[in-house]
Parts: structure tokens; sequence; C-alpha cells
């Protein structure tokens, strides 16, 4: 590619607001994806060669391969309609008059306010971060913690980018971690220097940036020896979006005695194929914790993933799926135990209702020679009407016999005599069944940040007035 | 004052019918033990008071003051004055009996929009429990879950104290309890008697009278109210057995 025009510097959105933008990208605001889109988002972005070079042997590989069919159905995506690259002028796409009724209703009863619901639904390019972020900011960078949107880490710091990007997730993973390799923006970048524990979660003063949330985000963290950092992505609102596609690369690096905790709450609107790949390296000692609470879109693939590679390393997956009318929510979690003496913990909770369907789907891998490796699956399906579903796919893998291995699968349905129980004491049909569905991701509810998990369960309630009708 | 009026009430499940042509008045203040050998329909009389949706109501009234109960779901009756005690109070996993007992509060003692704030309901709640001379650890535990038979019957009259019904059925509360439990549960339904309160006690034995005493006591044999009468008929069930009346 041409190297030799002059790019403009993008320092924030406000200069992009400004209007100053010599060179014309308005094909990029053109559906489909070529060598020259992904090109161009390069280009745009002013990036080294390097990384153009591997978003294009990502874009052929994403080409060559097929599209899975193993899990969801996939078969309606038409990678020609979507559009792989929005400048954050052109993410102002929709207008508020024009927005669903049910999703303007959403952002009333969890109570997101006024200026962060016109980020949510893509009517406003910005959400002002609240000015305590900028204290936090400082204090951040005095410890040598780097948290930056991907792509001033990629300017910011290079190097670093450079040696860990593609590590975890490289592109020849999966169809989708190879678009995402090709044609990512925005995600978030972090890196915690050996033995600083970072008290606050990341993302929970400032949820809302423009540059970090997008359909192809791909954050990277590197967690130095004996670091702690917990990152919070996500929220429980609706994300409002009229691009179809989310697919989304996380890789994470524990490194020894370190310790990583990542939360997401997803809720993208209903007609949203949410297909993400999430993998971390766990080294020695280390310990990695996932907390995933899957809501909106049309159709969920994750299945977070701890590859323990080092001795006492640790790994637990929390997956939290509720799927109603029309939705498919395939997550669940993997764990391949590459060291002895490791062990990891996959709990996944779903609920269905009406036609809603949720699949768990996980492996565990314990290959020969693996002593001592300890593993716990534990999954547990509501279904909250005759015409929900629900499977399970447990694959376990194990080829040493020093190992303990437990699996506990329970399908529930809220019974007559419980919502009996429930409204003799004054509560709606409604009310009732929310309770319920409360008390059974309760496990999961407790471990994620309060303000989160209010807005949850005010969301878990709004779904049942919906389903009692 | 108000009263829980049945009238001729007759009630089927799948078709069977079970209760044929009950008649019964239960003024606030009342303690009316309804006794009954298995299978006579008491416990079908207590869902069926509360609104269970798989009885069915093929003739009769249930009224409680001037308003007619046939027709409303149990959250209604619920608000309206009544309450029951469960046989078999079902389990909630993950749901505190504390948080659980401040959303009926909620419900059925304040108005929509005004919840009572978490540390006053704290104190109702203590008190409460103190009372019936309950651990308050108990309420930090999931609703009913691992709760021995005792404990959940206990669980049920605390309900029972906090919400303060107008007209209150105890279904089988003394079932399964050994005479300790016995004690404390007769004890604690005692402390909550008055004047603001009916009282229906459903019971197959008389032990539990002998803490409890009625101001009625009716029997109950193949769905209808085969004899009333006071105190005494409780001790001549005792001696007599159901076959002798």
């Amino acid at each position: 590619m041409s190297t030799n025009v002059k790019q403009p510097e993008i320092k924030d959105i406000a200069s992009q607001q400004s209007g100053a933008d010599p060179i014309n990208y308005s094909f990029m605001s053109e559906p489909g994806i070529s060598k020259k889109v992904v090109e161009q988002i390069s280009h745009y972005k002013n990036e080294p060669a390097w990384m153009l070079d591997q978003r294009l042997r990502a874009l052929d590989i994403f080409f060559a391969k097929k599209q899975p069919t193993w899990g969801a159905d996939l078969s309606d995506i038409d990678y020609s309609s979507i559009y792989y690259y929005l400048r954050p002028t052109d993410k102002v796409q929709n207008k508020w008059e024009d927005l669903p009724e049910s999703i303007r209703k959403t952002y009333d009863r969890i109570g997101i306010p006024q200026a962060e619901r016109k980020f949510l639904a893509g009517v406003m390019a910005q959400y002002e971060s609240e000015a305590v972020y900028h204290s936090l900011k400082k204090q951040l960078e005095d410890l040598g913690v780097v948290f930056l949107d991907m792509d001033s880490g990629l300017r910011k710091h290079p190097d670093m980018v450079k040696q860990y990007f593609g590590t975890v997730i490289p592109a020849g993973d999966n169809k989708l971690a190879a678009l995402n390799s090709a044609v990512w923006s925005g995600g978030s970048f972090v890196y915690i220097p050996a033995g600083v524990r970072v008290e606050i979660p990341l993302q929970a003063y400032f949820r809302i940036n423009a540059e970090r949330a997008g359909q192809f985000e791909r954050t990277l963290i590197v967690a130095e020896e004996g670091s702690y950092v917990h990152y919070i992505e996500g929220c429980t609102a609706p994300i409002y979006t009229t691009n179809s596609l989310h697919s989304a690369v996380v890789e994470i690096i524990v490194k020894k005695g370190a310790r990583v905790r990542y939360t997401t709450v997803q809720n993208w609107s209903k007609n949203v194929y949410n297909l993400v790949t999430k993998r971390t390296f766990v080294h020695e000692e280390g310990m990695m914790e996932w907390v995933d609470g899957n809501f909106g879109s049309k159709v969920t693939m994750k299945y977070p993933s701890v590859f323990l590679l080092g001795k006492g390393a640790k790994g637990d997956i929390l997956s939290l799926a509720f799927a109603g009318e029309g939705q498919h929510q395939d997550a669940g979690g993997k764990a391949f135990h590459g060291a002895p003496y490791t062990s990891s913990k996959i709990v996944s909770k779903s609920i269905s209702k009406l036609s809603g369907h949720t699949s768990y789907r996980g492996m565990v891998t314990i290959p020969h020679g693996m002593k001592g490796c300890k593993s716990t699956v534990i999954c547990d399906a509501l279904l909250l009407d005759e015409h929900s579903r629900s499977d399970t796919y447990p694959t376990m893998d194990i080829r040493e016999s020093d190992t303990q291995i437990q699996h506990e699968a329970t399908v529930g349905k809220i019974g007559e005599e419980q919502l009996f129980y429930l409204m003799s004491r004054g509560l709606s049909q409604a009310e009732a069944m929310s309770m319920v569905v409360s008390g059974f991701i309760e496990p999961i509810a407790k471990e994620i940040p309060l303000e989160y998990a209010v807005e949850m369960n005010r969301l878990i309630e709004m779904e049942m007035e919906g389903s009692v009708g | 004052m108000k009263t829980l009026t049945i009238d001729n009430l007759h009630v089927s499940i799948e078709e069977k019918e079970i209760l044929r042509g009950i008649s019964l008045q239960v003024k606030q203040g009342e303690v009316h033990a309804l006794m009954g050998p298995n299978g006579s329909g008491k416990s079908t009389l207590a869902s069926t008071l509360m609104g269970h949706p798989r009885y069915e109501v093929t003739e009769g009234t249930m009224q409680l003051g001037d308003v007619r109960l046939n027709k409303l779901g149990p959250d209604k009756r619920a608000k309206e004055g009544i309450f029951l005690s469960f046989q078999y109070p079902s389990e909630i996993s993950g749901v505190s009996l504390q948080n659980f007992l401040r959303t009926a509060y909620n419900n059925l003692k304040r108005e929509k929009g005004k919840p009572v704030p978490v540390l006053e309901f704290r104190k109702i709640l203590e008190e409460k429990m103190k009372l019936l001379g309950m651990n308050p650890l108990l309420a930090k535990r999931s609703v009913n879950e691992g709760f021995s038979g005792g404990e959940k019957k206990r669980s049920e009259i605390l309900q029972l104290a906090i919400i303060e019904p107008t007209i209150a059925i105890l279904d089988e509360t003394d079932s399964g309890l050994d005479v300790d439990a016995l004690k404390a549960v007769a004890q604690g339904i005692n402390a909550l008697r008055g004047p603001e309160i009916g009282i229906v006690l459903i019971t197959h034995y008389s032990r539990i009278l002998k803490y409890i005493t009625p101001d009625h006591v009716h029997i109950l044999v193949g769905g209808k109210i085969v004899r009333s009468g006071g105190a005494e008929l409780a001790h001549q069930i005792e001696e007599t057995g159901y076959e002798g009346i």
C-alpha cells in the first residue's frame, strides 16, 4: 500500500468531529469485505507495516475457512452486507426517533442516564467519561499500568503489542478470529507490571467510550508476575446497532503468580450475531477468572477458555446465559490442562423462555502425564415454559488417570407450587418468576460488581413481565 | 371487623369432587380448628381459599368482608388479607428468607412504590424472630432450602407474624414436629393470636389443641363438615377417633 499519503493523526474523537478530514474515505461506508477495505482501515489508522501484513494474512485465512457449522446456526450471516469499519463520526448512525420502542423502554427501566442512552443507541458518538476517570488514570500511570484503547496501545507501545498480539489466539484459530484479526478496531490494551495490584476494576468508571465499543474490537491484557487486575467489559443496557455482526477477540496472558478477572455483561440488540473468541494463557501458579453474562443478541457463540500452562495454574469460568424469544445462546467454557497440578472450574447457568434456546458447550482436556489435575464442571439450566429449550454438550477428554474430575448437570422448570407459594405472599406471577430466576443465577450474580448486578436484576424483571403477558 | 364467609363451597380437582358444600364463617379474633381424617379435604380447602390454580370451584362462594374471592389470584387474595401457612412450603434456591420476607412485606403492607427502608425492615424482622424464639441466622439462608421440618414451620409462622393477615389458614402446621418443636410453634401462634386476626387451624390430630384452645371446632369428613362445636369436640375426637362421630 502507499504510505506517502499524509494521515491526520487520530488524537481523539473530538478532533474527528471537527470535520477536518482531507481524505475521502467515503467508500469505507460501503458494506462488504475486501483487501482494499483492510488496507484502508490500516492506512487510516496509520499502522506499522507488520500490522497490515498480519491483517492481510488473516484476511486470506478468513476467505479460506468455512463457516463453522458445529454450533449455532450461522447460515444467515451475509458477510457482504456488513460494515467493517466505521469512523467514530460514522457511528452516529441512528436517529433517536427511529429507535425501536422496546429499546427505549429498557433504558427507562434500567435507569440509564440520558447522555449514556444516546451513546448506546448510536445517536451520539461520544459519552463524556466522568471526571473521576482522570485522577484514576494518573494513579494507574504512576504504577506503570497501561490502559489504552487498542489503537492507541499500538501507537504508543508498538513493541509490546507486537510481542503478544495474536499469540494467544492466532488468526488461524477459527474463521471469526481471522475476520477480527483482519478488520479489528477498538478494544483495550492493558499491561500490568510485575507485582502491581490494581484494586479498582478497570472500565468501571467509564464503561462507555466510543473507541472501546465496536463491532470488531480486539483486547489484549498482559499481567506480569504477581500482578492483579479486574477488567470489566460491556453493560446491561441494550446496545442498539443496525450492524448485525459483533466478532471480538480477547487475549489474556497471566504470568507466574498473577491473577486476572475478566467480567463481561453483554446485551446486544436482538438482531446481532455475537461471535466472540476469548482465551487466556495461565502460567505457573497464575489464576484466571472469566465471568461472562449473556443477555442480548440473536445468536451468541462464546466459550471463554483457559490454557493452564504452568504447574499450579488455575482457571475459573462462570457463564450465564438468558435466551428469550427467538434467541440462541450457545455458551460455555474450555479448559486445557497443559501442565500438572492445574485446576479448572466451569459453572454454567442458563435460562430459557418462550422459544429461547440455550446450549452449554464445554470442553475439558487433560493430556496423558498431567498428573494431579482437578476439574469441576457444573451446568444448570432453568426452563421457564414448555416452549423453551436447553441442550448440554459437555466434552471431556481425560487421558491421565491421576486426576479428579467432577461433572454435574441439572435441568429444572419453575414449578406451579413454587409460583403458588410466592404469589400467596403477594408477589405477582412476574415478580414470583423473577424471584426464582434471580435466586437461580445468584451464585454468578454475586461475582458481578454490584451496579451491574442490580441492573441485571431489573433486566430479568422486565423479561419476566414480558413472558407473563 | 371482617368475616371470612364460605358458602356451599364445592371444589373439584381433575373432575373429581373433593369438597361437597362447605359453609363456614370465621371472624377476626376467632380461632377455628378444622379436624378430619386423611383425605377428608382439609388441605384442599386450605389451597382453594388461597387460590391454587389447580383447584376448581364448581359451586359456592368465598368472601372476605365485602370482597368476593372466587376469581382472584393468590397474590390478590393475599392483598385482601388471606394468609396460608403451607404444609409443604417450596424451596427457593438463592433467595434469602429475609429478602423474600421484605418483598412480601413491601407487596402486602406498603403502598406501591414506597418500599420499607432496609434497616427499618431488619428491625421488624429481628423483633418478630425474637418473639418466636428463632435463630436470626435462619433469615440469611435460602428460603426453606435445607430447613428442618421444625424450621420450615417456624418460618411459616414468622411470615404470618410479619404479614399480619386478617385471616390465617394454618395447614397441618403441627405435622412432622417433635414435642419441643410443636410447643415452640404453638407458643408462636398463641403470641400472634388477638382481636385482629382470625385463624383456621387445620389438623389431623388434637395434640396441638393442648396448647392452643380453639373457640370453635369443626369436623370434616368426605368433603363435608359433619359436626361443629366448641373445644370439647376436640377432646371427644381424641377419645373416640373420627369413627365415633
